[in-house]
């Protein structure tokens, strides 16, 4: 497999690997089909927390919207969680992979037509299963509810995305792995397993009683941690590198992180009091606790690529979003290791803690560490027009304030909502209006994230209009100087 | 490490341990539970829903109700779940999987934004008050959060000299010749509630150790068992029904059909 292996070339082990590989630039050209991607991700991303909007004004009044039923709570709630989840990180996930797999490995985009293939069929899927929850076709399985006409022609999407990103990886010119490619791989191998087997089981031949609910827990679980943490992983030990231009600091770091996610990261998610027998919770408490090491790990190594030096990531935003990101995801996974102690999670059991420590996870580690490789990777896509700096300044603070903003009521709300809620003296009503203060609170976070994705999808937009304006003056002058020649 | 086919192989073998231990270990345990005969009434227990209520959950799916109620009475002494009244059985009062044998889905929540809902049923048996409720909670419940279902009602309007309908909701329409009605959803909704109800006296939840005859109490507080020991555990023997726990004090009737 390696490099030494080819007999023509056997006087030096990199030359022959530098002599076949294409340059960056061409790399980068094969791998236009990514800006799609991203472009519907950032749509999804604006499209999801407007339906998250709607969803948490009805906490100021259930008045608002009330009268129409594509748009009560228990539907927009799943709609914003299943466009966030499968619109913007799963395909914010998916373009960040195709150019890392591409950079990586020194190889063009296999087949960028099929990519453009999947994202149609990709976006389709998604699109269709959102209108499906909103009109009420939802299955009911928390993260699983599109409907099959949705889920569908998503999964395939899935699988031509991720083919074309295998390939890719295969006919790679550097055959050396890096950690961060062992993390991206794992994790293109790992989705289709987990969706087949959550959809097949809990939807098309629906397995019986409290099962489904052991199977949905392991399938969250599962996209959480291990998708999107391997992706988001992947993203952070290739850039941070690069960004603070130093290497990075422990490989075997990176793979006992690998190691101990890949077995323990998949584990985790049902709750204390969960109506299974014991050993289920207590298996997930215990691998939810372990978790916090690895997490722990990759700050570690982070710190030490940075060489200890935290005023490199203050100097630059792409690096603060990376940083935050990874910040986040260890209070996450701390939050969810205290919350699985027996005496913890009998008070956040049910509560808005839980919500709470899934936003600073999704949207505090994943979203934020995506949104640094997009802004890494769009001026290397699109030279003639960089992201706007001052656009993408304002979206960092408005989503660090904004996740901070929003999660911190709901999890302190949740706390106490949780104490007044096991003492049967307070009436369930007092809970209700209680913790109603801290979700009409987190609503001004929810409002500057909201703002900070916008501002995402400006950026993405200006440039897309920028880079063709450009084409076109480009043609233009290009055509008028042919026509001079030929006079 | 360092080829394709080992990351392959890496990822397989880690999604494949945690594959068997969640999702076939416990299809393995739980997954093939059957009804059990209720020694008190020998009824079977859980029984499938009537028709109407098996509809009504999918109007509680379609409109995600779910997502702010849950359907899970937590153990005593975890959580003020009993001391509430949520509970819907004597002696050890939580929800146990034979609960929820024949939910398609099973609709379990995560949030407790309402109340719990798992014996809803037994809590409140009056429809009247249910469809009110659901028409605006604001009726029934002063300042709660739930959002109101008028779309699962319909205004219709009266022709002058025309008498209200049987079922018209006894709530100010508006106008008085308006009248509110429930649509078959609301009224399945209400029928899906009012079967609400896990009340079986079955062997994992044995009733209080009344009379000193009682020899079982010590298997059934066994749910700590281990991974491996399935055999032992309660929930794993649908067929051991309770032999001894035969107490006068359960008022537990299997599931009556929802009006």
């Amino acid at each position: 497999m390696s490099a030494t292996s080819s007999p023509a070339q056997g006087v030096a082990v990199t030359a022959p690997e530098a002599a076949f590989a294409p340059s960056a630039a061409c790399i980068d050209a094969s791998c236009r089909p990514v800006l799609l991607l991203f472009l519907s991700a950032a749509a999804w991303l604006v499209a999801s927390s407007l339906l998250g909007l709607i969803a948490s004004l009805k906490f100021h009044s259930p008045e608002i919207l009330a009268d129409c039923s594509w748009l009560t709570y228990g539907r927009v709630h799943p709609g914003a969680v299943n466009g966030f989840l499968y619109g913007f990180a799963m395909q914010a996930g998916l373009g960040v992979v195709l150019w890392l797999l591409c950079h990586q490995g020194r190889a063009t985009l296999a087949t960028p037509t099929l990519v453009i293939a999947g994202w149609l069929l990709w976006n389709t899927g998604v699109t269709a299963g959102i209108v499906g929850i909103l009109y009420g076709d939802s299955t009911g399985q928390e993260w699983l509810e599109m409907p099959r006409y949705g889920s569908s022609p998503m999964f395939f999407g899935y699988l031509t995305i991720a083919f074309v990103g295998l390939l890719s990886f295969h006919h790679r010119a550097k055959r050396d792995l890096s950690i961060s490619q062992w993390f991206l791989v794992a994790a293109l191998f790992w989705f289709p397993w987990i969706y087949i087997t959550a959809r097949l089981l809990l939807v098309h031949w629906q397995v019986r009683g409290v099962m489904q609910a052991v199977i949905d827990w392991w399938y969250t679980g599962n996209l959480a941690t291990i998708w999107l943490g391997f992706i988001g992983l992947g993203a952070s030990f290739h850039l941070i590198p690069k960004l603070a231009n130093r290497p990075l600091h422990s490989h075997y770091l990176g793979v006992f992180i690998f190691w101990m996610l890949a077995f323990f990261g998949s584990w985790g998610g049902v709750p204390v009091a969960a109506p299974v027998p014991a050993w289920m919770p207590a298996m997930s408490a215990f691998t939810s606790m372990l978790v916090v090491v690895p997490i722990l790990a990759v700050l570690v190594n982070i710190y030490g690529t940075l060489g200890g030096k935290c005023s490199i990531v203050m100097g630059n935003p792409l690096l603060m979003f990376m940083g935050f990101g990874a910040g986040a995801w260890l209070v996450s996974a701390i939050l969810g290791a205290i919350g699985s102690l027996a005496g913890v999670g009998e008070i956040t059991n049910f509560t808005w803690f839980d919500p709470a420590r899934a936003a600073i996870a999704l949207y505090g580690f994943f979203a934020m560490t995506m949104f640094g490789a997009i802004y890494y990777i769009l001026p290397q896509l699109v030279p003639a027009a960089p992201p706007c700096p001052r656009l993408l300044r304002a979206h960092l603070w408005l989503s660090m304030i904004g996740i901070v903003l929003y999660a911190a009521p709901l999890a302190v709300g949740g706390v106490l909502q949780g104490m007044a809620m096991n003492d049967a003296s307070v009436p369930f009503l007092k809970v209700v209006s209680s913790s109603l203060l801290f979700l009409r609170a987190s609503t001004t976070g929810e409002l500057l994230m909201v703002l900070g994705n916008v501002l995402l999808l400006l950026n993405l937009a200006g440039i897309l209009v920028r880079a063709a304006r450009t084409c076109i003056t480009a043609g233009l002058s290009a055509n008028r100087a042919t026509a001079e020649v030929a006079s | 490490m360092n080829s394709g086919p080992m990351v392959f192989l890496a990822a397989f073998l880690a999604l494949a341990i945690s594959w068997f231990g969640f999702v076939l270990a416990p299809q393995i345990q739980i997954g093939r539970q059957q009804q059990v005969e209720l020694k008190d009434s020998g009824q079977l227990y859980p029984s499938r829903r009537p028709g109407q209520a098996a509809q009504g959950a999918a109007v509680y799916r379609a409109n995600g109700c779910f997502y702010c109620h849950t359907e899970q009475v937590r153990p005593r002494g975890f959580g003020g779940d009993v001391a509430r009244g949520w509970g819907g059985r004597p002696g050890k009062v939580q929800s146990v999987a034979q609960d929820y044998l024949w939910d398609q889905p099973v609709m379990l929540g995560s949030q407790r934004v309402g109340p719990d809902l798992a014996n809803i049923g037994i809590r409140q048996t009056n429809a009247v008050w249910l469809l009110a409720h659901l028409y605006n909670p604001q009726l029934t419940s002063k300042g709660s959060s739930m959002p109101p279902y008028r779309y699962l009602f319909q205004r219709i309007t009266l022709k002058p000299g025309q008498t209200p309908s049987d079922d018209a909701l006894a709530v100010d329409s508006g106008s008085p010749d308006c009248e509110i009605v429930p649509t078959y959803d609301a009224r399945a909704l209400v029928a899906y509630l009012l079967s609400l109800r896990s009340d079986g006296t079955v062997f994992e939840t044995p009733p209080p150790p009344a009379p000193p005859k009682s020899t079982n109490t010590p298997a059934a507080t066994g749910t700590n068992a281990p991974a491996s020991g399935a055999a032992t555990n309660a929930l794993a023997a649908p067929s051991a029904t309770n032999s001894s726990a035969r107490s006068a004090a359960t008022n537990a009737p299997a599931p009556a059909p929802a009006k």
